[in-house]
Parts: C-alpha cells; structure tokens; sequence
C-alpha cells in the first residue's frame, strides 16, 4: 500500500503532538486475540490477531540427524510464507527478502534467548535429534508482523506436544504420523523472550505500527529481550531495519524505553500460555 | 464386507457439520471462510485490478486467477511450503468451477486473483475452498449469475457418501484400498455442472446418481453462504 503523501504529513503532524490516527499513545499495543489448535494435525497451532493484522503460526515434529558442530542437539526451522492472500503487496513464487528476514528475526530471538533447551531434544547423539519446524503465515498484513508473527511463535513453541516415535527396522526412530501427538511438551525456560519492534516516523518512535504507519516509517528497530536473574531485561537479539538510519538520540530513546515496554508486552503474552 | 455405517455415524447423504463467515480479511477487497468439519478454507479476493504483465489482459473481460495452497501444519506430516503439482492443478479446476458464474464481461481488462489457503485438512480441501471462494468472490462485489456449490462425493466399496473425509477417503475392502473420491461443483440454478474429477473406480449409471446427490447437497450449502454474506460485520 503507498500511502499518499497527505496520509503521511497528517501522521506526523499527530504524532509531533503525541497522537496516532487511531487515537493510541505512541507505545500502545492494538488488541491481542489468541485462538489456539487451528489445525487438529499440526503438534500447536495459534491464529494471533493484532488488531487487523493476523498471523499464523504452527509447529511441526521431525527426528533428524543433527548438524556436524552439535552432535547433542535440536534444531530449529523457522520459514514465513508472505503470501498475496495477506496483501497486494506481497508477491507469489518463492520466499522474497522481506519473509526471509522476517522468519529469521523471530528465529533469532527465541534461539539466542536460550528458551529451548537444545540439548533435551537429542535422542541419540550423532544421530537422531527433534527439529522444530516453525512456520509462519500471515493472513492479514496490517502492520507489524514481525511481533505479532513471535508471539505466535513463543506460544505456539509452549503449547506444542511432540509427536510418538516408533522404531524402524535398522534400529533407528521416526515420527509415527498415524497415531495420536504424545502429552510431551517441549523442554523450555520460564524466561519468555519478547521481541518488540521500533518504528521512526518522522522524529518520533513508535511500537506496533498500522500499515500506514509502517508505510510513513523510514526506520525500525526489532529487540528480542529477556529477563536476567535480577528480573533486569536483556537484549539477546537486534535487528535494524529501512532506508534511513537512527540517530544516537533515537537509540538511546529505544534502549530507555525498552526494559518497561517488554515488560509490558511480556505479561500480555503469559496471559496465553498454559 | 460392506461399507454399512459411516465411521463418524453420519447419514449417507449427509454433510459434515459447515461452517461459513464472509468479510474476514481487512486488506483483501472479499474474503471468506467455509468449512466441512475439519477441513476448512480461508481465501482472499483481489480485485478487478490492473493486470500484469499487460498483454496478459483481455479486451473482453476479466481474467479469473485461482491460487490454492495448504498451510504446512494444515496436514499431520508437514507439507512443503509452495506449490507443487497437486496445487497447481487444483487451482486451474477451482476457477474452471467458479468461472462460469461470474459476470466477467463487466470488468475488461482487469484481473480479479483468488487466493484458496487450506489452514486445516481432513479431505474434501479443493470443495471447502470453491465454497470459501464462492463467498469471497461476492463479498468482494463480483456480481454473479449463481452461487457455485461443492461437495465431495465418495464410494465405499458399493456405497455412495456425501462429504469424504479422510478416514473414509482410505477406506479399505479386503485389505485393498476401496474408495472413489469425486470431486464435483454445480452451479444450482441453471442446474450445471463446473468441477468433475474422480479418482476411483465407478460405473456410469452410478456417477449419474453420484450427479444427483451433488445437486441435492448444494441447497444447504448455498445457505449457509447466503447466512454468511447477510451477517457480514464490518471490519
């Protein structure tokens, strides 16, 4: 959606004095609605909706061979398919930039915040390890995908119960796809990462962005954060992104406001979970 | 061993219970839900638009472009992202079934693209989505001559069924696999037929009344699309 350059000055024009077209304070968050087990099939599955924007977001089992470098370990998969079905912006063929940078962003920031325990999900070293497959599909692109896409991801992540396994005939496992999923959840930390993405509109900062706010915006910001034993936030991802950059001051204004507003966003989202 | 009751105790002409909501999407120009128990279809219209590349346009009307695709968590072993053969040719289908219900010619060189996700699978996914795309199609003001109607027609062993799912779409007779699955949308009222494709096995005089059962289903579809289209709640 281009937005007209009217739609853009009366954005700025409100934000200079602290308001937003829809009448939100700059750090406000639309509605969060979660609908869980969208799809009896998939191990979770949650359908976000962040205020007009929707997002789903699903988990799927597989046992693997683990990567070389850790013999001892999960993996994890995150894709996010910007379907045309979400926006006329988004084009059909393969996946583009923008839905690899966004899957990546939301991979980063639940895989450095230390969340899943890795080394749980080894069946047998060297050999047979759980790959989480996280895949993300928005339905309704009315900004700020990149948040609404990781708090699907965190709850999906929560919820999901890893399917049986049954033996093969050299010894090995795979996935039984005929029975029932297993009650076994995935071994993760109470740390909840947050990811929360900051728009620069003009001279302003903003949180969860409309699409035309995200259209008038030059610059944004993604920080995934968790909490350190003292309950102090800590940055375990980043992400800089648009065609102008940030100031000094405008990051020091992001880090300032970051420890409260994840916070925020933080017990938003525990209200989901189990 | 006959196929003597339906393992979800359903009637053998009798759908699963549907479900249908209209206007869902706020960035799509139309959109609609519809499902048959588990299966269920989300799909987004755009359009009549500007096409491109241009010489793709035709001067008489517009072009009808179907995309149908499956979530990968929307099927128990995960389903590569993307299309693949399956889903392309259930794309050309669906609009081949939509098609003759629009009034194109009022819209020339323009394109309207219909957009058919699958978000959960248990068969009979290519029927939800043209009644799903049905729904679309008119909440976003495509003006139509009929309401396009399917529904999946099975046969176990010798017994015809309304709305396969996918138990019976494995159905098995003496340890062989023993359904025919056909796939059908009538167009209700010129009492035409715009999607046929089976799998299976099938004599003619049975296919007649498989004909048949498709048009005697399509009422209670076609309700609950209308329900749907009369309760939209603005976005």
């Amino acid at each position: 959606m281009d937005i007209s350059n009217l739609t853009r000055k009366k954005i700025e024009e409100l934000l200079e004095k602290g308001k937003r077209l829809d009448g939100r304070n700059i750090f406000d968050f639309r509605d969060l609605e979660i609908e869980k087990n969208i799809s009896i099939n998939a191990e979770s599955s949650v359908k976000v909706k962040l205020g007009e924007t929707i997002v789903l977001v699903g988990a799927k089992f597989e046992l693997s061979k683990p990567y070389p470098d850790s013999l001892d370990e999960g993996v994890m998969i995150t894709t996010a398919e910007l379907s045309p079905l979400a926006s006329e912006n988004f084009e059909l063929g393969p996946p583009r930039i923008n839905a690899i940078e966004l899957a990546r962003i939301v991979d980063r920031g639940i895989r450095e915040s230390e969340f899943i325990n890795w080394k749980k999900l080894c069946l047998k070293e060297g050999e047979s390890v759980w790959t989480i497959l996280l895949d993300i599909y928005p339905l309704n692109d009315s900004g700020n995908l990149i948040d609404a896409a990781a708090i699907g991801a965190v709850i999906a992540l929560k919820d999901a119960v890893l399917p049986k396994i049954k033996e093969k005939e050299d010894g090995g496992f795979e996935v039984d796809f005929k029975a029932e999923f297993s009650k076994n959840k995935l071994p993760l930390s109470h740390n909840i990462p947050v990811t929360l993405t900051f728009r620069k509109i003009g001279d302003k900062i903003i949180l969860d962005p409309t699409i035309l706010e995200e259209e008038a915006s030059s610059a944004r910001l993604s920080l995934a954060l968790t909490l350190n034993d003292k309950q102090e936030s800590v940055i375990n991802a980043l992400q800089k992104g648009g065609a102008e950059p940030l100031s000094k001051e405008d990051l020091d204004f992001i880090l300032d406001s970051a420890d409260k507003e994840s916070k925020k966003l933080r017990k938003l989202i525990e209200k989901f979970l189990k | 061993m006959a196929y003597k009751k339906r393992y979800d105790g359903r009637g053998f002409k009798e759908t699963r219970e549907t479900k249908a909501t209209a206007n869902i999407l706020k960035r799509a120009d139309g959109s609609g839900e519809f499902s048959f128990g588990n299966s269920k279809a989300i799909v987004s219209v755009y359009g009549p638009k500007r096409v491109y590349p241009a010489f793709l346009e035709d001067a008489d009307k517009a072009l009808l472009r179907c995309y149908y695709d499956m979530i990968s968590f929307s099927v128990k072993e995960r389903k590569r992202p993307g299309p693949s053969r399956r889903s392309s040719e259930i794309s050309l289908v669906s609009a081949g079934a939509l098609k003759p219900a629009l009034l194109l010619n009022e819209f020339p060189h323009t394109v309207i693209d219909v957009f058919i996700m699958i978000t959960q699978a248990d068969a009979s996914t290519r029927v939800a989505g043209i009644n799903a795309a049905t729904i679309a199609l008119a909440n976003a003001g495509i003006p139509m001559t009929d309401l396009p109607a399917a529904v999946s027609i099975g046969k176990m062993g010798d017994t015809l069924v309304v709305d396969v799912n996918k138990e019976e779409e494995d159905y098995e007779e003496d340890g062989k696999h023993a359904a025919t699955d056909i796939a059908i949308c009538v167009l209700p009222r010129t009492k035409k037929i715009s999607l046929l494709q089976l799998d299976g096995k099938i004599t003619p005089e049975e296919l007649k009344k498989v004909i048949n059962m498709a048009f005697r289903a399509a009422p209670e579809i076609n309700k609950k699309q209308i329900e749907a289209l009369k309760n939209v709640e603005e976005l």
